[in-house]
């Protein structure tokens, strides 16, 4: 294959998706020639525009809802492509038949409750409706990229080219497999995965053209506060001197917390909504997206502008008449401030934590929202979690007092259109110094300049850029540990759960491309015959090495994820033969974990991370 | 006299291929004889591959000027984009005298909002002049008059001084959306029917 000639990163975002590219021969060391593809979509029928943003969004039209030839493409599309369109027009249209639309695929590809390869959603789709798996509208989205590429850039076919995908920091392996998965579905080769709060830092490494080298120091711990649309993600990286020459890792990731912007915007929606319905007037689904869209509006300009007191928010109507038809409504400042600084960004001590609602009994099937809205009170959890991160680090000793209650960052990097109201980054920046002041630390200070809506998309195509040699790379490795139970040798105990033992398999911060394997641990496994094991991940263990037997940890150390499944096919064995294997733990280079159960004579089988709830 | 495929073209179209036609000869040699080689040959009974014939010979009335005819396509299709942001035709088709102010201009926000949205997406609007309006700008010798318009006492000759009363605006870049073969322009919006 020849040599790629651009970087390209995509956001996979949860509501929206961009494509970003590096030309790699026009490029040089931190100079870099760049630009974000304009995307062909359907914005209504028969009609075509080229917008920088893909809204992730998935239709699902029915047969005679369009006219012929009326969502057709640039390019040709397979006859399952032709059934769903995504885009604009499916967000629009979505909005009037959401029976019909697929949202939020993303977060159901992190779904850890759910069989992501089943064809679940839209999933309050009635019965005629085809409905399509979370990992295949990624898939969808991901080819619609690919395909506006070819056109836009015949001479550089896609294929070709070196490829970013990016993921939530958050994302567990069976996630990030799932995430390759797609993107393998979707023709995409050259794949890398990155971290979105990493991909962020490298667009503002990439924007400051080399100036960023003045802007942080070693000894510098730059939190990344990344709210999207969907999510919100954290992560810390460290900056690290290594022979003269600054070096990022990255230390920690956050938990995923399924709370972003437009649960913001649809919360003071209904807020709205309430206040006129206590009016008498009732609002149906169209309306409720226009003001939804009033309010966003509402929200930007009261928060970004001190003198404004109230701004209007009009909802047309649905019918021909305008003027008679509309509800005019107003969103005040101070329903902004206590709604969204207090709702989502409330000044909070850094002891605090988000409050757990035990779920109902019945776990009903959908998106496993974020109990606790206040984003102030996630961040505080996580900072607390990760008080140790830097207690290892090369020059951190001594950096931190031992009585810190949280890890000090020094640095905060905003990412995600919410921040373009500055005071939800200056109140989490508040509310951060106030936490540090109050154990005599520094202030911290914003990284400036960052692109909030492209950061993640242009990072990624940076990263491509790095990756092939020249700039600064960040490091880091996985960003947990993982473990595996193993049933302990104690007697039972009537009305007990047999303890288990944790043992590791693998440990943290393993760089990509590198294989390990455990030792003195041998496991006989049934050929034909599924084992399941139970899974958990660490964020903060970072001493634990492979093979590492944990008795006893804290409550918050290990997180219990979905099972594991080794399953023996039975390749040149018998069926029900007892093979003995030792597990490999590798870091991919394409940014997944991968595990395998591995035969004396050297056979392999992968350990699935991704158990079909069958 | 002509057997290709293609359909030939309506009297009003034949005018402004006429007119062309007669102002091109004029300027253009070459193509006056190609007309003229158009003219003597003698038909061929089946049209090969014919480049798009400019259709016989002027009339040699003193044509006033060359009108160009727009295509209804993208003006069809701004209407609907129009209405689809800005509810500008729901606008427009309604009486005003059945409101009050206050409805009308809760009704004008989302027309301003749409129409500015549309303008900002599918234009790029820029003044013709980038001085303050009320400045005083001077016009060189050979300005562009189709850009700047004179008012007032115009007298003498360039440089004209005056005052800028009017930046002007230009659109230096259009982006409209493209269509598909079949798509129907001239239905602005369409009817819904809620199931």
């Amino acid at each position: 294959m020849s040599d790629p000639r651009y970087a390209i990163g995509i956001d996979l975002g949860t509501t929206h998706s961009a494509l970003s590219y590096v030309n790699l021969q026009a490029s040089d060391g931190e100079k870099t020639q760049h630009g974000v593809l304009a995307i062909p979509q359907l914005t209504a029928p028969g009609t075509i525009e080229e917008l920088p943003l893909l809204p992730s969004f998935l239709y699902l039209p029915h047969a005679d809802e369009m006219a012929p030839g009326e969502n057709n493409l640039p390019w040709q599309q397979s006859a399952e492509e032709q059934t769903g369109v995504a885009g604009e027009m499916a967000r629009s249209r979505g909005a009037t038949t959401p029976i019909r639309l697929v949202s939020s695929a993303k977060s159901w590809l992190s779904h850890p409750g759910v069989d992501r390869r089943s064809a679940l959603l839209p999933n309050d789709a009635p019965e005629e409706v085809t409905r399509v798996s979370p990992l295949e509208a990624s898939t969808r989205y991901l080819s619609h990229l690919r395909k506006a590429w070819d056109q836009a850039h015949p001479e550089a076919p896609f294929g070709e080219q070196a490829v970013t995908v990016t993921i939530p920091a958050s994302f567990d392996p069976g996630a990030r497999e799932l995430t390759a998965d797609a993107a393998r579905a979707a023709g995409y080769t050259n794949l890398t995965l990155l971290e979105e709060p990493q991909a962020a830092l490298y667009s503002w490494i990439q924007g400051s053209e080399g100036r960023w080298r003045k802007e942080v120091k070693p000894g510098d711990v730059i939190l990344v506060v990344d709210v999207g649309g969907g999510t919100s993600d954290f992560s810390l990286i460290a900056v690290l001197e290594r022979d003269g020459v600054l070096e990022p890792h990255r230390i920690a990731v956050g938990d995923h917390i399924l709370l972003g912007g437009d649960n913001m915007d649809l919360a003071l929606a209904h807020l709205v909504a309430r206040k006129l319905a206590a009016n008498g007037t009732q609002l149906d689904a169209w309306q409720m997206r226009a003001l939804t869209y009033g309010c966003r509006t509402a929200k930007e300009k009261l928060l970004a502008d001190a003198t404004v007191a109230t701004w209007p928010i009009v909802v047309p109507s649905r019918g021909s008449k305008l003027i008679g038809g509309s509800i005019r409504t107003e969103l005040t400042r101070e329903e902004v401030s206590t709604f969204i600084l207090d709702g989502f960004f409330p000044q909070v001590e850094a002891a605090a934590r988000p409050a757990v609602r035990t779920r109902a009994g019945l776990t009903q099937l959908g998106l496993p929202y974020a109990q606790d809205a206040g984003i102030t009170r996630h961040l505080a959890a996580f900072l607390a979690r990760q008080v140790g991160a830097t207690a290892e680090l090369e020059g951190y000793a001594g950096k931190q007092s031992a009585e810190a209650t949280f890890l000090h960052p020094t640095a905060v990097l905003f990412n995600g259109g919410v921040f373009k109201s500055d005071l939800l980054a200056q109140r989490i920046l508040g509310t951060l110094n106030d936490w540090l002041y109050l154990e005599g630390a520094e202030p911290a200070r914003m990284l400036g300049g960052a692109d909030l809506d492209l950061a993640v998309a242009r990072g990624a195509a940076y990263y491509s850029y790095v990756r092939r040699g020249s700039g600064v790379r960040i490091r880091g490795g996985t960003a947990r540990s993982y473990y595996v139970a193993i049933e302990s040798a104690m007697p039972a105990i009537p009305g007990m759960e047999p303890p288990i033992q944790a043992l590791c398999v693998a440990p943290f911060g393993m760089e990509e491309g590198s294989e390990i394997e455990l030792p003195n641990q041998e496991f006989g496994l049934v050929v034909g015959e599924p084992v399941q094991f139970r899974f958990f991940g660490s964020s903060v263990r970072r001493q634990d090495q492979i093979g590492d037997l944990l008795d006893f940890w804290g409550p918050d150390e290990l997180i219990e994820m979905n099972e594991i499944q080794a399953n023996l096919s039975p390749e040149g064995r018998q069926a029900g033969d007892v093979v003995q294997v030792r597990l490999h733990a590798m870091a991919t280079e394409s940014g997944t974990l991968e595990l395998a159960a591995v035969a004396n004579d050297g056979q392999r089988w992968k350990v699935e991370f991704d158990v079909r709830t069958a | 006299m002509n057997n290709s495929s293609q359909p030939l073209p309506s009297f009003f179209s034949r005018i402004s291929i006429a007119i062309g036609a007669f102002f091109r000869a004029l300027s253009d040699a070459e193509y006056a004889a190609r007309l003229t080689r158009i003219d003597d040959a003698p038909q061929p009974s089946a049209a090969p591959v014919a480049p798009p014939a400019p259709a016989p010979v002027p009339a040699p009335v003193p044509a006033p000027v060359t009108l160009r005819v727009a295509t209804p396509d993208a003006a069809l299709q701004l209407l609907s984009l129009f209405q689809r942001e800005a509810r500008l035709i729901d606008f427009t088709q309604e009486n005003l005298s059945a409101y009050s102010d206050a409805d009308i201009g809760a009704a004008a926000r989302v027309v301003h909002e749409g129409c500015a949205k549309v303008l900002k997406e599918h234009f790029t609007i820029q003044p013709v002049r980038s001085e303050a309006e009320g400045s005083r700008v001077e016009l060189p010798e050979g300005f562009d008059a189709a850009a700047v318009r004179l008012t007032g006492n115009v007298v003498g000759k360039a440089p004209f001084k005056g005052t800028l009363s009017h930046r002007g605006w230009r659109s230096a870049e259009v982006r409209l959306p493209k269509l598909a073969e079949a798509h129907d322009a001239s239905i602005l919006a369409p009817a819904e029917v809620e199931l």
